[in-house]
């Protein structure tokens, strides 16, 4: 009896600290008119470093992105680093890796919606938001890896003197559809959500704001009906944007699974690609969402620990999930056994570049598994942006892999061959990434980044109740 | 024309027991389809361009090697890999010629038929590499001249092809065996390279193409080439 008893105590659970709830948003109301007003100064304040920031980004852009593209468009291809037998090469990359970051906002929003998680009502715009400049960039690379861009409407099925349509059987058919799909949706259900808020900042400013928001929240006057009307639309949007989100990194997967490409072609792709996408957009919402903490006027109240906590879960979780596709990769080769599968597979971590492997999965794998494991660590935001960083790092990494790497490597030894991105394609993708924030800054003094209604909304369904001496954290059922 | 014929399967073959490595057939084949030459750094970047290289392998220990060649072009797939991933038809099987055409006008440039090639048999026009005065006038007026940004490959010489079908077919007669030679068979000096009609079995080159040392490249991929390759080397010689 005292050796069980024993037992029962070397096996009880150790108690984390207790958490006190009134550190939740969600118990931490404050009156309606403040926050909308907190909300609103956030969004108005524009301090010096801002305008340096935005300027900065606005010239690197110009002359990064476009200058460096321009300049490919009249030299010609050549002036990036692509070579036979790697026809594709950064842009490509870069591209999946934008594509992979718009994942997040439906991941965030939509997802976390259907499934009522509570801790997602603060940062759903910030994600959507993400989404939707994550595909402006993504979406410039199918244009600027093109040989002659400048005749690129011909992968648009249009009406013409031919007859001639695009190759339907073509994966880059479908991801230009896939993608022009989703950026459509995206922004629908980056816009549904925002109109209450767009007519909160419609009462409460002048000027040419005043006006640009009267337009935009189509005479939203909070009645009954809208309310109703708008919740019925976000739930059909939310679950009706799930399978877009998830069909489009499939198509963007098959670019490369349709191929005959030996390390291509592997029915495994659509959901590694899906699953990749998500670890990298859910660490991009988590670094965006740090940044816009420290940098924007009464984010701390929003944005709390609490919320790196549960991002730091799931992106635990996500990790994972890739690690077991990672393997399971290699298993299918295996067990598929073709040797320029096996070859190239292989050459990635014995490879000239293997350090691009091993960087692949010491920040996908190695980095989350040894960190985010531990609540201080996941709760310390800057730790979190640090990991988030280069969680992204290492999904760069892994595009890069996928991609030039093993390309370089076909079934005829002859023919084997290395790249080396040159500037013109650095200069490009970082472009890019100075227009996402570029955009992300932009959009953050022009709409409201926090989705007041949604976190009132959540802050009424939430109480403590008291039970006995107790206080417990009670939460009312919002929908029929 | 009068009645309709099945069209003729054309094919080539290689008798890798005569090839001597001397590469007349790519040099033949770059004034043929006016491939541009790059210049030297471009090359030594790895951008030379040919329509039809020859595969250097080296057998045996240093010092004792020797060279086995194996000249690779298009090697115009009945089931190419090219094709259905062009978006736009710019790779696309000619149903005359049952050849694998690149229609360089409609190219858009995304190479995602290059990558799918599993012979690395096509090419991409890296810049615009215009000829100078007076060198231009060599340009075969046969062919296109490609411009930046567009994918090139072998084309079994489509447009001698062209030519010699409506020879025959003004003279009222059908097309004789031997007839149609691309550039790089009629340049083999050692008549390594055969070329013909693989649908009728009277033809040379399917007589050749019969033959027990017969190989084509990566069959198993299921790509059904049009290239025959006659194995070297062995109790053949070589």
């Amino acid at each position: 009896m005292a050796a069980e008893t024993e037992l029962l105590q070397a096996i009880k659970p150790v108690e984390h600290a207790e958490e006190d709830p009134r550190e939740h948003l969600m118990f931490d109301p404050r009156p309606r008119e403040e926050m909308n007003r907190m909300v609103m100064e956030a969004m108005t304040t524009t301090t010096r470093r801002y305008w340096i920031w935005l300027i900065g980004l606005g010239l690197a852009v110009v002359v990064l992105l476009f200058g460096a593209w321009g300049n490919m468009i009249l030299t010609g291809m050549g002036v990036a680093g692509i070579r036979r037998p790697v026809f594709w090469g950064v842009f490509i990359v870069t591209f999946v890796f934008w594509i992979g970051i718009s994942h997040a906002g439906t991941f965030v929003s939509a997802i976390l919606r259907v499934f009522k998680a509570e801790f997602r009502r603060p940062f759903t715009r910030a994600a959507e938001l993400m989404t939707t400049f994550g595909l402006a960039a993504g979406a410039l690379y199918p244009l600027i890896h093109l040989g002659r861009v400048w005749v690129f409407y011909w992968m648009i099925p249009y009406p013409n003197a031919r007859w001639l349509w695009p190759n339907f059987r073509s994966p880059l058919v479908w991801d230009f559809l896939a993608i022009t799909t989703y950026l459509l949706s995206s922004t629908i259900y980056l816009y549904l959500p925002l109109v209450p808020d767009l007519a909160m900042a419609r009462d409460r400013t002048k000027g040419w704001r005043h006006t640009i928001y009267k337009v935009l929240a189509l005479g939203w006057r909070g009645t009954e009906a809208e309310w109703y009307r708008l919740r019925r639309a976000i739930n059909i949007f939310a679950f009706a944007i799930i399978p877009v989100m998830f069909s489009v990194h499939t198509i963007v997967s098959w670019d490369f699974a349709v191929g005959m490409v030996a390390g291509w072609h592997s029915t495994i792709f659509g959901p590694y690609f899906i699953i990749g996408a998500i670890l990298s957009g859910m660490a991009a919402v988590v670094t965006i969402l740090f940044v816009l903490r420290s940098t924007m006027k009464h984010f701390d109240y929003f944005i709390r620990v609490e919320h790196f906590d549960a991002l730091g879960k799931l992106l635990l979780v996500f990790s994972m999930a890739w690690a077991y596709f990672f393997f399971n990769e290699y298993l299918l080769s295996w067990y598929g056994g073709d040797a320029a599968v096996k070859q190239v597979l292989t050459l990635h971590a014995t490879g000239p570049a293997a350090w691009v492997w091993y960087t692949m999965l010491i920040c996908n794998v190695a980095i989350p598994w040894l960190t985010l494991w531990n609540k201080t660590i996941r709760r310390t935001p800057w730790a979190m942006f640090i990991i988030t960083l280069l969680i992204n790092v290492g999904m760069y990494a892994e595009r890069y892999t996928i991609i030039p790497l093993t390309l370089g490597h076909q079934r005829s030894p002859f023919d084997w061959g290395m790249y080396n991105p040159r500037l013109t394609e650095i200069s490009i993708a970082l472009g890019t990434l100075c227009l996402f924030m570029f955009l992300y800054l932009l959009a953050s003094r022009l709409i409201p980044l926090v989705p007041v209604w949604e976190v009132q909304e959540g802050q009424m369904a939430h109480r403590l109740r008291k039970v006995g001496k107790a206080e417990v954290p009670s939460v009312t059922e919002l929908e029929e | 024309m009068a009645e309709q014929k099945a069209p003729q399967k054309w094919g080539l073959v290689v008798d890798l027991d005569r090839c001597t490595g001397c590469n007349a057939c790519i040099a033949a084949c770059s004034m043929e389809n006016n491939i541009p030459f790059v210049g030297e750094d471009e090359v030594a970047y790895g951008r030379a361009m040919y329509w039809l290289y020859n595969k250097r392998d080296w057998a045996g220990e240093y010092p004792e090697v020797k060279p086995a060649f194996e000249p690779v072009m298009c090697q115009q797939c009945g089931n190419a890999p090219c094709e259905p991933v062009c978006p736009v038809f710019a790779s696309a099987h000619s149903e005359e010629e049952q050849v694998n055409l690149a229609v360089y006008n409609r190219c858009i440039g995304t190479r995602y038929c290059a990558n799918n090639c599993p012979y690395h048999s096509r090419q991409f026009n890296f810049f615009d590499h215009d000829l100078p005065e007076p060198m231009n006038s060599y340009l075969n007026p046969d062919v296109t001249v490609r411009r930046r940004g567009v994918m090139e490959k072998c084309t079994f010489c489509v447009q001698r092809i062209v030519r010699g079908r409506q020879k025959a077919a003004a003279e009222g007669r059908e097309v004789e065996d031997g007839e149609i030679q691309p550039a790089c068979v009629q340049a083999c000096p050692a008549g390594a390279l055969v070329f013909g009609d693989m649908s009728n079995p009277q033809t040379k080159a399917s007589q050749m193409a019969r033959n027990q040392r017969r190989y084509q490249l990566l069959e198993e991929l299921g790509t059904l080439p049009r290239v025959t390759y006659l194995k070297g080397g062995g109790r053949y010689g070589g």
